[in-house]
């Protein structure tokens, strides 16, 4: 049998996702825009940790500690996606509209889209999944250049779709 | 990848753009060729989609870069009548002679 | 021959060498930094991701934002940078040849630091020597720091950290990565490196290997095929993949000659990168007075060779008598706190038993030599 996980395939698998715990579950999902840390192994790395303002994210003071995400501190402001070195960390909403969830993710590709966009939405292994409107793009100094984006997608992608296809240079 | 076609990376989502870039031209087998000042020998080349920069001694082979920090030396050509110059440490001046280099680049045979 | 002297000489003006300098420096001490280079930084500035660790070892920092706050530390710590200076060699000791530009001149110190860093390491096949095929690391200095596209369309060989990392800032810069080729059975690097690269749609082929390159003057394209348990192509398995850059991503080696020459005994640890010179837990080699930092000690990432080039300044220090003996051991022990930080997990581990191999092999040898 093909073994699966990160180490095989180069993303988290659903248990390892499932077991991690910066991952949210669905029942928390449900009750507001939560952070979806995507941390599944070991590594000396901590950033996330101070980028909470408010304290939701724990690792320690052993830094290869993963992750430990309190989603009843977690409101979801997202202030973590940029910080990650990793680009690990996502944020999900699952009741952006009646029909779509947003996602936000970390971008570090030339050229941004533009807001309003409608965009190839591509899943952990780059597929394109579905078409996603683009509904808000961050940039901030602190950000040292990782840009935040926000977008749309039917629901039932909520936790499939993780970036866009990137977009041709002129 | 066309000689002509851009390989210098002027817009970069990270590093800060490229402007106002002072220009230099160095001559590759007496065809000038536009430089970026400060850069080595090695990019410019690359930047004009030359990427064979001398041959062998004895199989005569083509080689390019493969180090790019001046270690391994597969780099070399006769810069301004110098043989065995590294192009990857060696940065561009105006006006300067860079040549495909044959073999050890001794008396001057230069790869046609 | 002109001769200088020096309190401390530091050989190489990268991550660890820098570190070294601005530690020493800072204590009070006379330092002089040389670099072949024309440019302090070493390859700090062709990172340009943001680093891991915490915040003590800058995480979050792009590793080019680092190298700026490095020099403008080195510059305040009052250390003395010579750029296009060559060390070719440590004699009796304590004193360096060095060639800077045209002019030849000797350099005695009371201590001395080597931090000359590593290289990549070649992988051999056919077609290899062929225009196109290149280090990884080339491949990055080419992008972020000459800002030219070494190619297009691009096969990176290997799957650790500097594989899965230049393959994503090839495409940063504009480039199309192909494929990545990774022979072991599983990916190398940290996990979240690659999934960056999975999200971009580019395949991380495990159990694979490139076995041509081919092309009538340069790389056209390379031939890729599958390896089965016991690392021999599976017949058939063979694919042509068209493509302009092949990238090496296979490892650094330690560019350890100075130590040797400088007879400092040696210690082979592959985990490493190969040929190490021994050393006590303040880097200090067999050769009294002279310490190593960095790659040169044992490959492993920027931070890491930070560190040891902070531990190496202040030990120098202290040696020196600049700072008071507790308090410098109170420091060494924290920079030595934070190499453990950085070497621990599932990725670390492997490294913090090895770097204690090298020290106890540094023990052992001198108890050896004690017996005589």
């Amino acid at each position: 049998m093909k073994k699966t996980g990160v180490v095989y395939d180069g993303y988290p698998s659903k248990e390892e996702l499932e077991q991690s715990p910066g991952f949210p579950n669905t029942c928390s999902l449900s009750k507001g825009t939560k952070a979806v840390i995507e941390c599944v192994q070991n590594i000396p790395c901590n950033p996330c940790e101070a980028a909470c303002p408010y304290g939701a994210i724990t690792i320690g003071d052993n830094i290869t500690n993963l992750p430990i995400l309190d989603v009843e501190k977690c409101i979801g402001c997202g202030n973590c996606v940029a910080p990650c070195p990793g680009l690990a960390i996502f944020t999900v909403n699952m009741n952006y509209s009646d029909t779509e969830a947003a996602i936000e993710f970390p971008f570090e590709y030339f050229p941004l889209p533009n807001k309003g966009d409608i965009v190839d939405a591509v899943n952990r292994a780059g597929e394109i999944m579905c078409k996603g409107t683009i509904i808000g793009i961050r940039s901030a100094k602190v950000f040292a250049n990782t840009n935040v984006i926000k977008i749309a997608v039917p629901k039932e992608f909520a936790d499939i779709v993780r970036s866009i296809k990137r977009l041709p240079r002129k | 990848m066309g000689e002509k076609e851009q390989r210098r990376i002027i817009e970069h989502p990270i590093l800060p753009e490229l402007k106002d870039i002072k220009k230099v031209t160095i001559y590759y087998d007496d065809k000038p060729i536009e430089a970026m000042e400060g850069e080595a020998v090695a990019s410019a080349l690359m930047n004009a989609g030359i990427r064979s920069f001398r041959k062998t001694v004895k199989t005569h082979e083509p080689r390019g870069i493969f180090c790019a920090i001046g270690r391994c030396t597969d780099c070399m050509m006769i810069v301004d009548g110098k043989p065995n110059t590294r192009t990857c440490v060696t940065y561009v001046v105006d006006g300067m002679r860079v040549q495909n280099q044959n073999g050890f680049g001794i008396d001057s045979e230069v790869v046609k | 021959m002109k001769n200088f002297e020096t309190e401390v000489a530091i050989i190489g003006a990268g991550s660890a060498g820098l570190c070294a300098g601005i530690q020493a420096a800072n204590a009070g001490a006379k330092v002089m930094i040389f670099d072949e280079n024309h440019l302090p930084g070493g390859q700090l500035f062709k990172q340009i991701h943001k680093f891991f660790g915490s915040r003590e070892h800058r995480a979050g920092i792009r590793g080019y934002e680092i190298g700026k706050q490095l020099l403008d530390e080195v510059e305040k710590s009052g250390a003395d940078v010579h750029l296009n200076s060559v060390v070719y060699g440590i004699f009796d000791g304590n004193t360096l040849g060095v060639v800077e530009g045209d002019n030849h001149y000797s350099v005695k110190a009371k201590k001395i630091i080597i931090a000359s860093g590593g290289k990549e390491n070649y992988l051999p096949f056919k077609g290899s020597t062929l225009p196109g095929v290149m280090g990884a690391g080339a491949a990055q200095t080419m992008v972020n720091v000459n800002r030219v596209l070494p190619g297009k369309e691009v096969i990176m060989v290997g799957s650790g950290n500097v594989g899965l990392i230049v393959s994503y800032q090839l495409m940063q810069a504009g480039a199309n990565v192909k494929a990545i080729v990774e022979a072991a059975p599983s990916i190398g690097g940290y996990g979240v490196h690659a999934s960056k690269i999975c999200r971009a749609g580019v395949p991380i082929k495990v159990r694979h290997t490139v076995l041509e390159a081919y092309g009538e003057n340069e790389v056209e394209g390379a031939v890729v095929a599958e390896l089965d348990e016991n690392w021999n192509v599976v017949p058939g398995s063979e694919q042509n993949i068209a493509c302009d850059t092949i990238c090496l991503a296979v490892g650094l080696n330690p560019m350890s000659e100075l130590a040797y020459i400088a007879g400092c005994e040696m210690t082979y640890i592959p985990l490493l990168g190969g040929h190490v010179p021994m050393h006590d837990e303040n880097l200090e080699t067999t050769v009294p007075g002279i310490y190593v930092a960095g790659d040169v000690t044992g490959v492993e990432e920027a931070s890491t060779a930070m560190e040891e080039g902070n531990l190496a300044g202040i030990s120098v220090a202290r040696a020196l008598g600049l700072i008071n003996d507790e308090e410098g051991k109170e420091i060494a022990d924290n920079f030595r706190n934070r190499m453990l930080n950085l070497r621990s997990g599932a990725f670390g581990e492997g490294r913090r038993i090895a770097k204690a191999t090298q020290v106890e092999a540094f023990n052992e040898f001198q108890a050896k030599e004690g017996a005589k």
